[in-house]
This record gives C-alpha cells, sequence and structure tokens, in this order.
C-alpha cells in the first residue's frame, strides 16, 4: 500500500460520507427538540431534485442550493405545522412526508432526467460538514439557547412552564433538519453523482436517521457514526478489489446492524436509554396543559 | 323501442366487434425508473416500439421501481387483477414472485425477463449480452495501459458472471497480463454507490471502467478520471464523450412486439427465447473514433460479423475453471446450460464469486 492510494480511499470515503453527515446532524437536531421525523429521505430527494432543476435553468450553483434549502425548509414546514400545531403522528406524518417526496421529486425532475450538467467540486462542502457539526456541538453544549432547546426535548412541560416556546423552538429545529436534509440531497445531485434519477439518494435518508440512534443522540458521534458507515463501504470495496475474498452483502447491512446493536445495548440498562435519548421524542405537545 | 336499441346494439356489436375488438392489455414491471438511461430506459423503449407497431390492437401500463421482494407480488397481480392479458416482468429477481402470481391467473401470459424456469403460462427470454462483452473485453484489451480493468458487478446471478467471463476470456486473449478487479456492489441502482466502486477502482489503477449496474455514473466518474469505459444497456456517449468506448444496447422492441402481436392473435406459447446479435437484440452503440484508432474499430466490427454468422463463439474452449480444471474442451463451445447456470469464475481472473 503506498500513500497515493491511501489518499484516494481518504478521498472517496470523505466525499461519500459528507451526506450523510449533513441528514443526520438535521436530524439530531430535530430530535433532540423532542420531534421525530421520519421524512429525512424524501426531503433529500426534493432537496435533491430542486438543486438539479435550477441549476439546469439558471446555470447557477448558488441559485441551485439556495432554492435546494428553501425546498426543504417548505417541506419541514409542512411537517411542522402538521405534527405541531395540527397535532398529528409524528411517525405516521414523517413516513407520509417520505411517500410525498419520493413521489413530488420524481413529478418534478421527469423532463430532467439525463440532463447532463457539470458537477461541482465537493470539497466545500466537506468541510463545511465538518464545521457544522462543531457548531451544533458548540450550540447545545455551550450556549443558552442549546440548553433550552435540549430542556423542549427533555421535558416539554417544564420548558413551558419556565416561559419558553416550545411549539416555536421546535418549529426552528425541524426547519433546521429539513435544510440540512436538502443540503444532503442537492449535494449527491450536483457534487458527488452529478445527474438527476428518481429515488437516487437510495435510502441514505434511513441510514442518516439510523445513524442519530447509534450517535445516541451526540453530534460528534454523528460524525463518527458517519465515517464508520461510509468507511466501512469504501473499504470493502477496497478489498475486494484487491482481490481479497470477501462478503460484500455483509457490509451493505452492516450499518443497520450495528444501530440495533446499539440500540439494544443502549435499551438494556433503563438509565442509559433516560441518558440518551430526548425523553419527550415522538411525545405531542399540547399548550393547554 | 328499447327492442330496436338492444337489436342495434347487439348488431353493432357483432358487425364491429371482429374490427374493433377491446385492445389488449400489456404491462409491465420495471425494477427502476424508465428514466435510468440503462436497463429499465431500454425496457421502456422496447414498450414503446412495440406500441407504435401494433397501434390500437394494444394498450400498455407500466409500474416502475418495484423492488425484487413481496412488493413485486403486489404489483404483479395488480397487474393481473386490473384485466392485463400479457405482463412482462423485467428483472431476473422477479422470478419466483411471477410464477406465484401467474399459478393464479392461467389465462394470462407473462414474460419473465433473464429467468430461466418456463411454465404454461410464464415464458422466459433474455438477450445474448456476453457477446458483446467479448468484443469490450478484446477493445480493453487493446487499450489498457495499466492492464488493469475495473469491473462493477452488480449482483453474483449467472448473467453477471457470464459477461465477466466472456470479457475477461477476450481480453487476456489480446493481452495475457490482464488484471481484472471486480466490485460486487450488490444493488442495480444507486448513482453514488456506483460512483465510488468505479472511484475506487480508478484509485487502484484501473484504466478502463466496466460496469454491470443501471446508471451512467460509472463512466462520469471514469470522465472526470481522464479514463476510458463502456456504458450500459443504452448509448451513454453524451454523459461521458471523452471516456466511452462503446456500450452494449439492449434491443427488446421487435421481440416484445412479436409476442404482444401473438397475444392479439392467439398464437402465443410458452418458452424460451435467449437471441443474441444474429436476431439483432443485442448491438453495439457506436464506437467512439475519436478515442480508438480506426484498425481497432475494424476488429471490433469484424468480431460482430464473426459473432453474428456463428464462427465466433466467446466461450470457445479451451477454458479452465479457477481450480485449473477443464471445463470447455478445445475446439468446443460451451453449451447453453453451461452458461445459463455460470457461477464460476475462468482460470486468470483473481477473488470468487460471492455466494
Amino acid at each position: 500500500m503506498n500513500l497515493d492510494l491511501i489518499l484516494g480511499i481518504l478521498q472517496i470515503v470523505l466525499i461519500a460520507t459528507t451526506p450523510l453527515v449533513f441528514a443526520g446532524i438535521g436530524e439530531l437536531v430535530t430530535e433532540k427538540s423532542g420531534v421525530l421525523n421520519l421524512g429525512v429521505e424524501g426531503m433529500m430527494l426534493v432537496g435533491a431534485v430542486s438543486a438539479f432543476i435550477i441549476l439546469v435553468i439558471t446555470g447557477s450553483y448558488f441559485l441551485a442550493f439556495f432554492v435546494s434549502i428553501l425546498s426543504g425548509i417548505i417541506m419541514s414546514g409542512l411537517f411542522a405545522f402538521l405534527v405541531l400545531f395540527l397535532m398529528s403522528n409524528q411517525i405516521a406524518t414523517g413516513l407520509a412526508l417520505t411517500i410525498f417526496g419520493i413521489g413530488l421529486s420524481s413529478m418534478l425532475g421527469k423532463q430532467y432526467i439525463g440532463t447532463p450538467i457539470d458537477g461541482l467540486s465537493p470539497w466545500f462542502f466537506v468541510i463545511f460538514s465538518f464545521l457544522i457539526v462543531f457548531l451544533v456541538s458548540y450550540f447545545f453544549y455551550k450556549t443558552k439557547a442549546g440548553l433550552i432547546l435540549r430542556a423542549v426535548g427533555e421535558s416539554h412541560n417544564s420548558a413551558h412552564a419556565l416561559g419558553y416556546s416550545v411549539i416555536k423552538i421546535r418549529f426552528l429545529s425541524i426547519i433546521f433538519g429539513g435544510s440540512m436534509c436538502a443540503l444532503a440531497g442537492s449535494y449527491i445531485s450536483i457534487c458527488y453523482a452529478p445527474m438527476w434519477q428518481e429515488g437516487m439518494t437510495a435510502g441514505r435518508g434511513w441510514i442518516a436517521l439510523a445513524l442519530v440512534v447509534f450517535a445516541t443522540w451526540k453530534p460528534e458521534r454523528v460524525l463518527i457514526g458517519a465515517y464508520i458507515f461510509g468507511g466501512v463501504t469504501i473499504l470493502q470495496m477496497n478489498l475486494q478489489a484487491l482481490g481479497l475474498r470477501f462478503p460484500g452483502q455483509f457490509f451493505s447491512m452492516a450499518p443497520y446492524v450495528a444501530t440495533i446493536i446499539v440500540l439494544v445495548l443502549i435499551s438494556s440498562n433503563k438509565l442509559r436509554i433516560k441518558l440518551s435519548a430526548p425523553a419527550s421524542l415522538t411525545i405531542p405537545f399540547y399548550k393547554g396543559r | 323501442m328499447i327492442r330496436i336499441i338492444t337489436f342495434l346494439s347487439t348488431f353493432l356489436v357483432f358487425a364491429f366487434g371482429s374490427v374493433y375488438a377491446d385492445p389488449k392489455k400489456v404491462g409491465f414491471i420495471y425494477i427502476g425508473p424508465p428514466g435510468d438511461h440503462g436497463w429499465t430506459y431500454m425496457h421502456d423503449v422496447g414498450r414503446k416500439y412495440m406500441e407504435s407497431q401494433l397501434g390500437d390492437s394494444i394498450t400498455t401500463t407500466y409500474l416502475e421501481n418495484i423492488p425484487e421482494n413481496a412488493d413485486a407480488v403486489r404489483a404483479i397481480r395488480k397487474l393481473a387483477d386490473s384485466g392485463h392479458d400479457l405482463i412482462f416482468t423485467t428483472s431476473f429477481n422477479y422470478m419466483d414472485q411471477t410464477h406465484e402470481v401467474a399459478k393464479d391467473f392461467p389465462d394470462i401470459k407473462f414474460e419473465h425477463a433473464t429467468g430461466y424456469i418456463q411454465a404454461d403460462n410464464v415464458a422466459t427470454y433474455s438477450a445474448r449480452f456476453y457477446e458483446g462483452r467479448m468484443i469490450e473485453g478484446h477493445i480493453a484489451g487493446h487499450m489498457t495501459e495499466t492492464n488493469t480493468i475495473g469491473y462493477i458487478a452488480s449482483f453474483p446471478i449467472p448473467e453477471v458472471v457470464r459477461g465477466i467471463n466472456a470479457f475477461y476470456l477476450a481480453a487476456s486473449k489480446v493481452n495475457p497480463d490482464i488484471k481484472m478487479k471486480i466490485i460486487w456492489v450488490f444493488t442495480w441502482y444507486d448513482p453514488g454507490k456506483e460512483a465510488d466502486a468505479a472511484n475506487t477502482l480508478i484509485n487502484q489503477g484501473a484504466d478502463i471502467i466496466v460496469q454491470h449496474t443501471d446508471t451512467y455514473a460509472p463512466c462520469q466518474a471514469a470522465q472526470k478520471a481522464g479514463v476510458y469505459a463502456f456504458g450500459q444497456a443504452s448509448n451513454q456517449e453524451e454523459f461521458c464523450p471523452d471516456a466511452h468506448l462503446t456500450s452494449i444496447e439492449d434491443i427488446w422492441g421487435p421481440y416484445y412486439a412479436e409476442r404482444a402481436k401473438a397475444v392479439v392473435d392467439g398464437t402465443w406459447s410458452s418458452g424460451d427465447t435467449w437471441d443474441g446479435m444474429d436476431k439483432g437484440m443485442v448491438v453495439m452503440s457506436p464506437y467512439n473514433t475519436k478515442l480508438m484508432p480506426a484498425s481497432l474499430i475494424q476488429e471490433a466490427v469484424n468480431m460482430e460479423v464473426g459473432i453474428k454468422d456463428g464462427t465466433i463463439h466467446p466461450f470457445t474452449g479451451p477454458i479452465y475453471n479457477q481450480a485449473g480444471e477443464l471445463v470447455v474442451p478445445e475446439g468446443e463451445v460451451a453449451p447453453d446450460g453451461m452458461l445459463l447456470g455460470m457461477n464460476f469464475y475462468v482460470q486468470g481472473i483473481d477473488g470468487e464469486v460471492p455466494q
């Protein structure tokens, strides 16, 4: 193994893992405020297709990412409206959002399939993904606003009693999550595999969701987890290409198995569950009580 | 009055019924979206060709993005329940699902692509893509400078393994030093993962990328890295003009038109069709004249002619397996039975087929 080979592998890992980091950290913030949004995959796809369409029409990368993030805000805003104001079930609404996103993105992108575009260099986003994780971590553990957000996720009634607006804080967290998911999607369609194809995120939204559990709701661990998931995939490809005998199927399911193992570990002890998962996760907040 | 209307309508139905018979409904199950510019795209091109040939005597429907699991049963059943007369299931792993539904609908005809099990109302059909792989291998053997070929494989099924072997046999014939690096990605469709695999192979020294997955992401990655690539299923030159040498195109239209016509005429019968270049089911995309020397293009064209008239067969003995056992003796060609169930690499390929 020479240095070039290792640097090459590192590059591929960085490029492949970045969308997981974006989507994972966005979902983490949403869940920290006590809301589970299963619509990650759908929001990623809508983000991916809107960035692609805007890029084809205007030729501007800036506008493409801008509109993509806007689409994430709209999609997650819709979700927030349903679960926060109409008190709909978070799990059902999130699943519906994913299904809606898959359909909407296919419909919007129909005539753009197979349009060639010039991809954008991924490195700015790779660096930005690290930055955002550290910013979120700093926000949670070093700022008052972060503490309030976590309080809302742990016990919305207490936070409400202290005079914080639970609905407003949750709304903002959901919007942040949505825009990160859209960013992840646009990164995929513009930098990672510059094209639009229906369902091109290919399940990365679900891996991001698993990642948050795997990370036991800690921002730095989302980063570490994403690089374990992404790194393992690329590593097994390298081992295969080197001609080593290797069960590739095993590594396709590894992220999910790892998540289940973490779930078993943290739920084997009641205290540990309390310490990791936000206590109010998926519980709707009624202002009247 | 009512009698007259009844009589008239009965008369009209009998008089014109034979001319304006109900159009036959033809349904398709797609593994991906028709826009993948690969496998599903070409099936959809075939569907449209069939429509253009048969006009008003058929109507067609398709269901896209159907996973190869129990969802496929529901999708096929949905088509069967909604009065389709002929249903094409266009992926290998729809096999059990197709047969499960076909058992319950003996009057509906089913056609399962790349399958090998037939029933009274289930026919199978496939194309001899390996003929194209042979030509790709020959070209790759001449074009590579690093003597390293990167091959992105999807699932370890005979069709894919056959392609790898046909490619390697032809490539090693012109260039005995050739090395194959194979990555199994266990998906037909994931642009990101396909690009990762291509980049990994290029990083390990491959200067020609071959893919058996469905999107043009690998070809794009090759273009970006400045190496060559072969497209998949349809002509992908527009997406990677500086990398694309040629593609194997799947031409399903004439077969679909023929089978649908048989259903319209009531002459459909089950069977197994496995056609290649001679019948025009496998076609090579225009060779890239900017990248390939004219003499090599000529050799490739000559090979096409040889394959069509039967003087060239990609699996001509002697062929050894990895253990060094002779599987096809000198002067013979591999029988279809062996090709259909091929699950081993030939001698010279490293690694082993995942089980």
